[in-house]
């Protein structure tokens, strides 16, 4: 078994920046805060996840990723541990992640402090095509757990919003 | 009774109301009135399947005999099991189910705000993650309740009969026994009674507003804290567990 001497903390988070999200392949775990430590122990590497929501069924590859790229490296004894605490929030998203969800057609998500979440269709949402504020909200469900469903009024399409959290 | 028992309990209560309430709203897959209706009813499905997901593993923990979360899951009886009743019935209507649906996220909107504030850090963290979830599933219901109330007369009949029905199983939302006695003692637990008038508060303006009547206490049922269930939920049961049954132990 190799341990985990000849890596420094930082040198495996750099490893796990690498790593995507597979529902939303243009941002990594990393930027999207999922990726929360790594604990560095004698023979034994713990990496700290935290799920975007609880039933997040991306979080079993996630942690497939996490231990095969560890592997790949040379780091063969890895745990990786999922938290709950801090709850996970879009606000650790920073404007270069949230650039990157417009390019890839998902408008980003407001910081959670200009919602009132009892009222979700006060939220003024852009279109991530045409970046008008004529939109509509069609569902606060979309294609997965983050995301929410809205219209174009401009443009007429339709588009993915990454729902405050 | 000592405390690890009773948390062992209480645990299990919060996993099996999400797993069960999961089970029930996961049978809409395919089957909704429109087609984002099938997605939002799947979307609090999963949600509510990784809440008991999270509060199993947690059990399974307290009870330190390294089982997983799946083994609480599949491989426990009927009477083993401490889900509230309303969450094991039959989805029925889309009316019944919205119903269901307001009556259940409007309690858990006031339990998960305060068990966030738990002593025990492993029921605070996932109670907080839950707590942003219920928000979103509160918000489902009001607007559906909204809709139908206010649309035809047959929707807010099935709306309003809806509601008439599902009453005598609120009362067991805030039934409370020594396990809930011992474990408020040191702030692991909440004090559920107190949560009531909230809960009525938020229910009656929201009935209110859809031009359905709160419907009046009476009977109230009860038997889930003592593992005593609805005829519905040994029939769930049977086909969520099925496999672990018919395979013992199977895995893919
Ligand atoms: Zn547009």
């Amino acid at each position: 078994m190799v341990n985990t001497a000849p890596y420094s903390k930082e040198d495996i988070l750099f490893i796990l920046a690498g790593i995507v999200d597979p529902e939303i392949p243009v941002v990594t775990i990393q930027e999207m805060g999922m990726l929360r430590d790594v604990i560095l122990m004698d023979d034994l590497c713990e990496v700290i996840i935290t799920p975007t929501y609880t039933g997040c069924p991306a979080m079993g590859i996630i942690e497939h990723d996490i231990v095969e790229l560890l592997i790949q490296n040379g780091v063969q004894n890895v745990k990786v541990t999922t938290s709950y605490s801090p709850a996970w929030t879009t606000d650790w998203m920073n404007d270069g992640t949230k650039e990157k969800l417009k390019n890839f057609g998902i408008a980003a998500p407001i910081h959670s402090s200009c919602t009132n979440w009892l009222n979700p269709k006060s939220v003024i949402v852009s279109c991530p095509r045409c970046n008008s504020t004529h939109t509509t909200m069609i569902s606060q469900f979309g294609s997965t757990a983050c995301k929410a469903l809205y219209k174009c009024e401009d443009c007429k399409e339709p588009f993915d919003y990454f729902k405050c959290h | 009774m000592t405390k690890q028992e009773a948390l062992y309990t209480y645990t299990l209560r919060l996993g099996d109301n999400a797993l069960i309430q999961g089970h029930r709203l996961s049978e809409w897959c395919s089957r909704g009135p429109i087609l984002e209706e099938d997605l939002a009813l799947t979307n609090l499905a999963l949600d509510q399947i990784g809440r008991a997901q999270a509060f199993l593993k947690y059990a399974a923990h307290i009870e330190g005999q390294g089982k997983t979360e799946d083994d609480l899951a599949y491989k426990r009886g009927e009477r083993e099991f401490y889900n509230n009743l309303i969450t094991e019935l039959p989805i029925g209507d889309f009316a019944y189910t919205i119903a269901k649906q307001l009556l259940i996220s409007a309690f858990e909107f006031y339990q998960f705000s305060e068990l966030s504030k738990s002593s025990d850090e492993t029921i605070a963290g996932i109670s907080a993650k839950a707590l942003k979830e219920v928000r979103y599933h509160l918000v489902h219901a009001q607007d559906w309740c909204y809709r139908l109330g206010k649309g035809t007369p047959v929707s807010h009949k099935k709306l309003q009969q809806a509601f008439r029905e599902l009453w005598m199983y609120t009362g067991e939302l805030f039934e409370m026994d020594e396990i809930d006695q011992l474990l408020m003692q040191d702030g692991t637990a909440i004090d559920l009674m107190s949560l009531r008038p909230d809960w009525l508060n938020l229910v009656g303006s929201i009935l209110a507003d859809s031009t359905i009547v709160l419907p009046a206490d009476t009977y109230m049922q009860t038997g889930s804290r003592k593992g005593i269930h609805t005829e519905y939920l040994g029939h769930l049961l049977s086909e969520v567990q099925y496999l672990q049954r018919a395979y013992p132990d199977a895995t893919w």
